[in-house]
């Protein structure tokens, strides 16, 4: 491949950066127990929120920023930050109501809210620098019990729910960023699907960065109760900025019996730009737990952006014959980093898990899978295949592989492959022997290498994800 | 842990010194200081993950730092022979050198040094100045730089350019104590441009007391040099192997090592391969078989830093009993290495519900223009495969032998010493049956 053509792969610059000017609401930066207290009052949070915000308040304090990672972090000041913003105006009742700005700032992104209310009948439930702006279909939902909407309102309308799932999965003295997240978190969203309901649409929410040095701490809680399925997407496009922000989010899951999940991501945060300045920090703890028997959880994940990805998204296989899957598709260009993967834990009899992980380094970028599969010593049967393969554009970047299998028990089949290359040049001369120029040859090639990974991805998001992936990498080429 | 040791060094520096040569001297307060401020690994580090050392390392061993001489009559112990092996035989008791005036190794080639490390310290200071340490100093490792403090002898072999050794050396290590001991050992092994040497290390115990056995080996292996190392060990249950295997290979080198653990009590290998020059070509496998309590964990790493090498990494497991495996494998592809070829693989057995195993097969690559893979599994023996033997009128029983035979011997086939690879096969064919759980002819193990 040419330097040049190199070149224009990776300098494309980040086509989502701009900002919505809404008044924002944010308190003054830095972190005490003040401002845990302030953040929960501004919500009219309950007496149990704040106990346990400030319980994890506390036992942050005693925390030290984990340093295991393959990834270079300049030290952050976690006195710098704001740590609550929220859109001024009183929360609109209907789609009229939402502040024209933001919904330009959707149309900006290429899939406005109409349109996918129209076309898609998707239910968005739009997270706007951490208060829940708007959600939609609500109504329609609610006629078969699912519950959908903002975290807020669950703490508010189902204390019960929250009370008995909240940190369930993810306990609050987890890890570092999770404990942070759960003394200062903002907002985010709550899906309760009942018993034996399926859910008929594909449940989504746009997270948005959107004012400068506010960190964004959401908490996502999803809990399927026996027999039923519901499918949830998440996206992200945050606008440019220069100084690095702070995203430490949590997202839970609780699948009962028989009950399946699926969670697909895009996360197109900023990356920074070319030299490596800017850019959003996303340390994310994301877990699932499959509760019940015969339950299955599946995560999907396309992440292109963010200057730093720290973010294994997670099952726990308690239930018997319940299984898992974990499928990735990370690319990190110019001086981003990326180090992420799953875990999956195996625990019940007969639980199988697949993993499927595919790496793209461009630039001077390092990508690290790093994942976990480990077998307790009870769990019968367990059965794992994890495939991570990695794909080199360029000479300065890295692309690493850490997997750690750990099996107590004779029974278990676990395997694990990897492969790291670069772009095969017989394919490019392929593809230019019958006539595809060298730029579309790469672009050609990328796709087909992620396409195992988007083809798990509901239909209205591999679209996107396909024109991110372009994006982020193939630039002027694609 | 830690400080009974430290305590030792500072009263017994003087002592440790006195009986060593100035070349060995000059780096043991540098690696002091910094086994005082590592202390020794626990599974908190990341290296450590899956060797716990706790147990091993808190027995109160004896020490020979005044250099007293253990009479031992080596050819006593030394039953595991390799029958229709021809090679130079050569022996370290405990940490020491053993001169033995064996015939086999009157037709040693000129040039060719063997010896102990202290005494060659003496005679040929710039040679050991040159090379002792180079590797090992620079590991920030409490193990290595423990040995760097203690260490007072070893194995030293020189081939110098263009020698062939024909018949390979044979290095019996054997540890002898009437107390728990503790030997902290060095070998130096150079090869000149274009020299050819196997070397076969074979660790042995004679008593039944609690051994700890911490040795550094460096191997130079200088430009169209080919070596071979082979490392049997055949231990028993109370030793503790920690052994630490660095190996730099320049342009146009030839390396295989072949690590193989028929019996133990807690084995830690670390094997560190520096491809440090163009055209490499590596080859690292290793086998384990280990059942009761064993515990092994194989650390290794192969680092390519230098373009066009070709590595090749193997190593197979069958773990019974509540034995523990462990095994890490970093393949490390510096920036400029460019037109690497690596491939590593590590397959796992396991055979009873309690026995464990930890894999961590780890790719590190900086440069794009490379071809690496890795492969892990840990299951069972198959099924269908067996059935169908069985349905041949192949006992069970066999068919699950044949069956592991099979699985362990393409390690075994690297091995590329006749009378060796023929004597390993017999030995796992044994040790598969359960024949052996300790070595022949060997009187203290139950």
């Amino acid at each position: 491949m040419s330097e040049e053509l190199l070149d224009q792969v990776t300098q494309a610059d980040y086509k989502y950066g701009f900002v919505t000017d809404i008044e924002t609401d944010i308190i003054p930066i830095g972190l005490s127990e003040e401002v845990v207290r302030l953040i929960s009052s501004k919500k009219n949070e309950p007496e149990w929120m704040l106990e346990f915000r400030l319980k994890a308040y506390r036992h942050w304090l005693t925390m030290e920023m984990p340093e295991w990672a393959h990834l270079k972090i300049p030290a952050i000041d976690y006195q710098s930050i704001a740590y609550y913003a929220a859109p001024r105006k009183n929360a609109p009742q209907s789609l009229d109501e939402v502040d024209p700005e933001l919904l330009k700032t959707f149309d900006k992104l290429g899939i406005s809210m109409e349109e996918q209310k129209m076309l898609s009948g998707v239910a968005v439930d739009v997270v706007m620098d951490s208060v829940s702006v708007k959600t939609t279909f609500k109504e329609s939902l609610a006629e078969l019990g699912i519950i959908f909407c903002s975290f807020s309102e669950a703490v508010e309308n189902h204390p019960e729910l929250v009370q008995k799932y909240m940190g369930s999965v993810v306990p609050y003295a987890d890890n570092f960023f999770a404990t942070l997240n759960c003394a200062v978190f903002s907002d985010g969203s709550f899906v309760y699907i009942p018993k034996g309901v399926r859910c008929p649409m594909e449940l989504s929410t746009y997270f948005r960065i959107n004012a400068i040095n506010t960190g964004q701490f959401e908490r996502t809680l999803i809990v399927a109760d026996d027999d039923s399925y519901v499918s949830y997407l998440e996206g992200c496009t945050a606008p440019m900025r220069d100084e690095n922000q702070l995203h430490a989010a949590i997202v839970e899951i609780i699948v009962m019996n028989n009950a399946e999940v699926k969670y697909s991501t895009v996360q197109n945060w900023y990356p920074g730009d070319k030299n490596g300045v800017g850019g959003i920090y996303n340390f994310v703890t994301k877990r699932g737990i499959c509760k019940g028997v015969n339950s299955k959880l599946s995560w999907t994940q396309v992440e292109t952006g963010s200057a730093v990805t720290w973010k294994y998204p997670s099952c726990i296989l308690l239930g018997d014959n319940s299984s898992a899957e974990f499928y990735s598709v990370a690319v990190t260009n110019h001086h981003q980093q990326a180090d992420t993967g799953t875990k999956m834990l195996h625990i019940g009899k007969n639980t199988s898990s697949h993993i499927l992980s595919k790496g793209i380094s461009a630039g001077q970028s390092q990508n690290s899978y790093r994942g976990l599969v480990r077998v307790n010593p009870k769990a019968e049967n367990a059965r794992n295949y994890s495939q991570c393969d990695s794909l080199l554009l360029g000479d300065k970047c890295g692309a690493h592989t850490f997997p750690y299998m750990e099996v107590n028990n004779d029974t278990a089949i676990i395997e694990h492959e990897a492969t790291t290359s670069k772009i095969n040049e017989d394919q490019i001369f392929y593809c230019n022997q019958r006539g595809i120029s060298t730029e579309d040859a790469v672009g050609l090639i990328v796709n087909g290498y992620a396409k195992e990974v988007l083809n798990q991805l509901p239909m209205e998001f591999a679209v996107e994800a396909q024109k991110l992936l372009q994006i982020t990498l193939e630039g002027s080429v694609g | 842990m830690e400080k009974q040791y430290i305590d030792l060094y500072k009263q017994q520096q003087e002592s440790i010194k006195k009986h060593s040569s100035a070349v060995l001297n000059s780096s043991r307060d540098a690696s002091f200081a910094l086994f005082e401020n590592l202390g020794f690994p626990t599974t908190a580090l990341e290296n450590y993950k899956y060797s716990d050392l706790k147990e091993a390392l808190s027995i109160d061993y004896g020490l020979n730092i005044n250099r007293i001489p253990i009479p031992v009559n080596p050819y006593e112990v030394f039953t595991c022979d390799v029958p229709g092996i021809h090679s130079y035989l050569y022996f370290v008791v405990n940490d020491a050198f053993y001169p033995v005036k064996d015939a086999r190794n009157k037709d040693l080639p000129e040039g060719v040094i063997i010896g102990s490390l202290n005494e060659v310290a003496k005679t040929h200071p710039e040679l050991i100045q040159e090379y002792y340490g180079k590797l090992s100093t620079t590991k920030n490792d409490g193990l290595i730089a423990f040995n760097g403090a203690f260490a007072q002898d070893g194995f030293f072999m020189y081939v110098p350019k263009n020698v062939v050794l024909e018949k390979p050396i044979q290095l019996i290590n054997i540890m002898r104590s009437d107390v728990d001991f503790m030997a902290n050992s060095h070998n130096l092994i150079i090869l000149e441009e274009g020299a050819k040497a196997q070397l076969l290390v074979c660790d042995h115990t004679m008593d039944d007391v609690r051994f700890l056995s911490n040795r550094v080996t460096e191997v130079f292996v200088a430009k169209n040099a080919t070596y071979e190392h082979y490392k049997l060990e055949n231990s028993h249950s109370k030793t503790t192997n920690l052994s630490t295997l660095l190996i730099d290979q320049q342009t146009s080198s030839n390396v295989l090592a072949n690590v193989i653990t028929l019996h133990n009590g807690v084995t830690r290998n670390m094997i560190e391969i520096d491809l440090n020059g163009e055209h490499c070509e590596t080859l690292l496998c290793g086998m384990v078989i280990a059942d009761k309590k064993q515990q092994v964990d194989n650390f290794t790493s192969i680092i390519h830093s230098k373009p066009n090498c070709n590595s090749k990494e193997l190593f197979k497991y069958v773990l019974d009993d509540v034995a523990k495996g462990g095994f890490t494998g970093r393949l490390m592809v510096a920036k400029d290495a460019q037109k690497t070829a690596a491939q590593q693989s590590n397959r796992n057995i396991l055979l009873s519900k309690t026995a464990k195993m930890r894999t961590k097969p780890q790719l590190e690559i900086y440069a794009d223009d490379v071809k690496c893979s890795h492969g892990a599994t840990i299951g069972q023996l198959d099924e269908t495969a067996k059935f169908y033997m069985q349905s041949r009128g192949i006992s069970e029983s066999e068919a699950r032998l044949l069956l592991m035979f099979a699985f362990t011997n393409d390690v075994i086939e690297h091995i590329q010493i006749d009378a060796l690879k023929d004597r390993i096969k017999l030995l796992v064919e044994k040790r598969l049956r359960g024949e052996l759980s300790k070595c022949e002819g060997c009187v203290i193990c139950q």
